[in-house]
């Protein structure tokens, strides 16, 4: 179990304002994060990562990652997060960038195995595709058997058939290890097919919180998704 | 003008020297400057341009006021200078021991802003990465920054080591010329142009520069070579 109880003051784009959050997060769960650029997603995530301060509190089962101003580090929080850009470390091969993160060679052979890598394994990350990159980041992000699976639009800068192989890949990792995640997704059809719970966040506030299904049919919240 | 000279009588003792005085400091500087480049790289502090405009000075500085200042810190009279002479034995001054402090003071620049730039460049999200993976800021540096911001790091350590073998200003002032101790390369090329011994000043001065060019093309080359390396792949 999760929790999330979280104020920051942001000055964005779109003028100063406070994200606020609170949420209750089930194990296993895969929720998906949805708004407007500037609704405070991405800050939610480096929140959560510890890669930025926020006031209130965090808790992963009953452990206090966040409480008032007192924050555990990065490197101490058990998570896995894949960057929209991939964020690969280009002096390494694709298996070096998992042993980085831990020196387990079963593990990174059983994701490489499952994201049809293996092929690629000793070849350095600087000559891969954009959607073999975000795979490699994906299975490095699970290589420390996170707690908590972060996501930053993993699949905006891929041509739509790699968007699909990876959707699916995102699944079949889903399924097999039963991490929680939080994945942040413009994309109306993917949200629906990999989500079992929703968020709409709209400046700072979660505006919307429900299942794929409760989610789309909702006035407020089909205005919003059907304007992006 | 120019007289015969009998190059295998060459007295090639100040270059070695000066060799030896940019190999020590350039390997002074990377230790200490590392720190402070990732410093400056990754913070957003008040006291940054402050920090970054000292370090800057030897730049802009005439090596006459930097070596002139670093003498009073370092003479006898001074409690730095008092310190290391009465306490731990060390001159600092007219010896090649202080020819390196003040060399380290001289090219600190030359270190320290490639390789800031080269850190300021790397994808922020790449470190963060590196600390998501439990990995602390040394081991970050080491494994991730370091290699890569390779072309920083190499133009980083030659220019340094070039930049000292061509000092002359600060060496003069704080290290005179005592042969084999603190006569380097440029101090010798002086003194043979002052008794107009123009023969040797003339191949000294090749020496140094086909010495420069050597050194500045191998950056050249080395950086072309992994920009092209970056397209390929």
């Amino acid at each position: 179990m999760i929790h999330i109880e979280i104020q920051k003051k942001l000055h964005g784009s779109q003028g100063d304002m406070l994200l606020d959050v609170k949420l209750e997060i089930q194990k296993s769960a895969f929720i998906v994060l949805m708004g407007e650029s500037g609704s405070g997603k991405t800050t939610l995530l480096r929140v959560l990562a510890g890669l930025e301060r926020a006031e209130g509190n965090i808790s992963v089962d009953d452990v206090a990652w966040l409480q008032e101003h007192k924050m555990i580090p990065p490197q101490q929080r058990e998570i896995g997060f894949v960057f929209q850009d991939y964020a690969l470390f280009d002096n390494m091969s694709v298996e070096e960038n998992l042993l980085f993160v831990n020196e387990d060679r079963v593990l990174a052979k059983k994701l490489l195995e499952l994201t049809e890598l293996t092929q690629l394994a000793s070849r350095n990350v600087k000559g891969l595709s954009g959607g073999q990159k975000q795979r490699v980041s994906l299975c490095r992000a699970m290589m420390k058997k996170p707690k908590l699976l972060l996501m930053d639009e993993p699949l905006s800068a891929l041509d739509p058939a790699m968007r699909i192989k990876l959707k699916d890949e995102i699944l079949k990792l889903h399924r097999t290890f039963g991490t929680t995640t939080i994945m942040i997704s413009h994309d109306m059809e993917v949200s629906y097919q990999l989500a079992d719970r929703i968020l709409v966040l709209d400046h700072g506030n979660v505006i919307a919180d429900g299942k794929p299904d409760e989610i789309f049919t909702k006035a407020s919240t089909v205005k919003y998704t059907l304007n992006i | 003008m120019l007289e015969t000279v009998d190059i295998t009588s060459l007295d090639l003792a100040p270059f070695m020297l000066s060799f030896k005085l940019a190999g020590i400091t350039t390997l002074i500087l990377f230790i200490l400057s590392l720190p402070l480049a990732w410093y400056l790289s990754q913070t957003n502090s008040k006291t940054k341009p402050i920090i970054e405009a000292v370090t800057a000075l030897p730049i802009v500085l005439p090596p006459s006021v930097l070596g002139f200042y670093i003498l009073v810190v370092l003479s006898p009279n001074s409690v730095v200078g008092a310190f290391f002479e009465d306490l731990l034995g060390i001159k600092l001054v007219f010896s090649f021991t202080g020819l390196v402090v003040a060399s380290c003071f001289y090219s600190l620049p030359f270190m320290v802003q490639p390789l800031q730039s080269g850190f300021e460049a790397l994808n922020k999200h790449m470190i963060e990465a590196s600390y998501l993976a439990g990995k602390s800021k040394l081991q970050t540096v080491y494994n991730v920054a370091l290699p890569n911001i390779k072309p920083s790091l190499i133009t980083a350590l030659i220019i340094t080591f070039a930049h000292t073998v061509g000092e002359f200003g600060v060496v003069l002032m704080v290290g005179g010329s005592i042969p084999g101790e603190t006569k380097v390369a440029s101090v010798a090329i002086y003194e043979m142009v002052e008794v107009m011994e123009y023969g040797t000043a003339h191949i000294y001065s090749a020496i140094m520069v086909l010495m420069s060019f050597l050194v500045l093309l191998s950056v050249y080359i080395f950086n072309h070579q992994q920009k092209k390396i970056g397209i390929l792949k």
